[in-house]
């Protein structure tokens, strides 16, 4: 992806960065509602026992906004990382930094997913 | 085959310590370090979803862990940053659409987001603590 101002005037990123800036504003305008709706559940469930919280989350409502706040926290988390990353570590360890960022932010993810589903199926 | 420019160490900009800390700056790296935090926090939320999903006994370690007076602080922490984050976040999203960026703009918006913060933190805590009885 190239911006338009990036097109116009023949500069700009030469790789992902536009793509990147632009994925990190999507998922950050996804995680306002997400956010706000977890934040009042939380509170709303402050010290509930297991029964209760099973009952919320096994809510078909609760478990979709609960996976899709996994996957948009998760992807906005990998790409905000990726960028303190790359500014501090110049070595050939920002590679691997990355890949391991990536990595672990599909893995958390994912088990995040798989534990509300198995809540969501089991409740 | 030689480098001329690895002998000697390049000049160095002024480091962000010499700057007297304004508003702005503040709120930039508060933005970043609340982000790396909130990273932290998201790691959590997903031990948290395990320790539902494997049963009443991991749940109530996770729950215990969280009710701690440590669990307290960091979970008050927690929702600081997360506001913070998420007020500054807010003010991004309002410069990416090229408004707000007049010196008073940005000092109103900077105090909006460090009043809201706290505010939301204060009642989210009071609000909690009512539901929890």
């Amino acid at each position: 992806m190239r911006s338009p101002l990036a097109r116009a005037i023949g500069l700009g990123s030469a790789k992902k960065g536009a793509g990147h800036w632009c994925a990190e504003r999507v998922s950050a305008v996804a995680l306002v509602p997400l956010t706000v709706w977890f934040a009042a559940e939380i509170i709303a469930h402050s010290g509930s026992d297991h029964p209760t919280f099973i009952a919320w989350l096994s809510a078909p409502l609760a478990a979709t906004l609960m996976i899709l706040l996994l996957i948009a926290l998760f992807y906005h988390t990998a790409l905000g990382l990726q960028v303190v990353i790359e500014d501090y570590v110049h070595s050939g360890a920002k590679f691997v930094a990355v890949i391991a960022l990536r990595l672990g932010c599909f893995a958390l993810a994912a088990a995040g997913v798989m534990a509300t589903l198995s809540v969501a199926f089991s409740g | 085959m030689s480098n001329p420019t690895a002998k000697r160490p390049r000049p160095l900009a002024p480091n962000v310590q010499i700057y007297r800390p304004q508003l702005t700056s503040v709120l930039s790296i508060l933005n970043r370090i609340t982000g790396v935090a909130l990273s932290v926090g998201a790691i959590v939320l997903v031990i948290w979803l395990l320790a539902a999903a494997r049963g009443p006994q991991a749940y109530a370690v996770v729950q215990g862990a969280i009710a701690s007076w440590i669990g307290q602080v960091v979970l008050l922490g927690a929702t600081f940053a997360f506001f913070l984050h998420f007020c500054g976040g807010i003010r991004h999203l309002v410069w990416d659409t090229v408004h707000g960026f007049e010196l008073r703009s940005i000092y109103i918006s900077g105090w909006a987001v460090v009043t809201a913060s706290i505010v939301l933190t204060v009642v989210a805590w009071v609000v909690g603590s009512i539901m929890a009885g």
